[in-house]
């Protein structure tokens, strides 16, 4: 298809999307009005469940199924991008260059802020159910707080830092642990990923029942996946060449 | 201008469109579905939001009752909306790459054949 053509079938179908999409947007509820059943309803479910973030009770508690189905798309796509950052068959890894110049004061921030990163994406995963953030908002700055090494230039340390199989575990290890604490629900309550445990007292890190684990173990799989796939971004770019004929 | 939002959330995801359909190169195809994928959080938010509400998240002070705070599954369901919109332009940066290396280019215009 040449590009014009190509236009011209886009500015059809543009045109149709935009025709609905303003025909849907004129008989919407009015922007920012106060009916709102589902807030209602998903509200008094979280504070019933003593979880104060309603967030993390909708993910991890009320809509916890498809949650699953989320963590099953990271880890697929995980997997599939690894898969495909594969050395081919002409090509090999090479070793880790040397060189390159950085600036010290970005050597020195990467370094010191690599420890404060790691401690805050901790603090958001494990206080997922009582402030904002969660298993995924905290398994992403967990991730990044690693690669902090890798902005301070030192690429040796990064992968000191993080031996890429065992991360391959933790992801797996995260996922299942998400997966078992589900089937847990149905031992204990007769429905996949029933809120089984205590539920504690209102706003205490121990509350929520079992919306904590299913942060930490998202947390975990989350955290690792990333590190995972951003080992197979950074091993393409700076590793793997063609093989010399 | 009550409805400004979702008009933006519309425009976002017809950009992103035009982006991919006249994109020259496959990273910026890749950046064009992320604009495109945009609209839909402008739209889940949109949709959540209550004019003088607070967040859904009742810290110490916050009253506890649903008619002060935000719709939460809204906002849950962009949650699940950015984690896979980051994944699938994880996968697809990483096909971009292997594309380029197999053809020698990532112009999607140049890529005619199909090669193993």
């Amino acid at each position: 298809m040449s590009r014009v053509v190509r236009m011209i079938v886009f500015a059809v179908g543009g045109l149709g999307v935009a025709v609905l999409l303003g025909a849907a947007i004129a008989r919407m509820p009015h922007f920012g009005s106060g009916h709102h059943p589902y807030r209602t309803l998903a509200v008094a479910a979280a504070l019933a469940r003593r979880a104060p973030n309603a967030v993390s009770s909708v993910n991890f508690d009320q809509r916890g199924f498809d949650t699953l189905g989320e963590e099953m798309i990271l880890v697929g796509s995980v997997l599939g991008a690894v898969a495909l950052l594969r050395p081919a068959h002409h090509e090999s890894e090479r070793r880790v260059p040397r060189g390159g110049r950085v600036l010290p004061a970005t050597q020195f921030a990467g370094y010191a802020l690599l420890p404060v990163t790691l401690a805050l994406g901790l603090d958001v995963v494990a206080h997922g159910h009582l402030t904002p953030g969660g298993g995924f908002q905290g398994g992403v700055i967990l991730a990044t707080g690693l690669h902090m090494a890798y902005v301070a230039g030192d690429y040796a340390a990064l992968r000191r830092l993080r031996p890429v199989h065992w991360y391959s575990y933790g992801e797996a290890l995260g996922a299942g642990a998400f997966v078992l604490l589900g089937f847990a629900g149905l031992a204990a309550a007769g429905a996949y990923m029933a809120n089984v445990l205590p539920l504690g007292t209102f706003r205490a890190l121990l509350s929520a029942g079992t919306v904590p684990l299913f942060n930490i173990a998202t947390g975990c799989a989350v955290a690792c996946g990333i590190v995972v796939l951003l080992a197979a971004f950074l091993r393409q770019e700076l590793l793997i060449g063609e093989d010399e004929r | 201008m009550s409805y400004l939002a979702y008009a933006v959330a519309a425009w976002l995801f017809l950009a992103g469109g035009l982006g991919i359909a006249r994109s020259r190169h496959l990273v910026q195809t890749v950046v064009a579905l992320s604009v495109a994928q945009s609209g839909t959080y402008v739209l889940l938010l949109a949709v959540g939001f209550q004019r003088g509400a607070s967040a859904p998240i009742f810290g110490a002070g916050t009253p506890l009752k649903a008619s002060g705070v935000v719709d939460p599954v809204v906002q849950a369901m962009t949650l699940t909306d950015i984690v896979v919109s980051a994944t699938v332009t994880a996968l697809l940066a990483a096909l971009a790459i292997q594309v380029a290396k197999l053809h020698g280019t990532a112009d999607p215009d140049e890529l005619r054949s199909l090669r193993g």
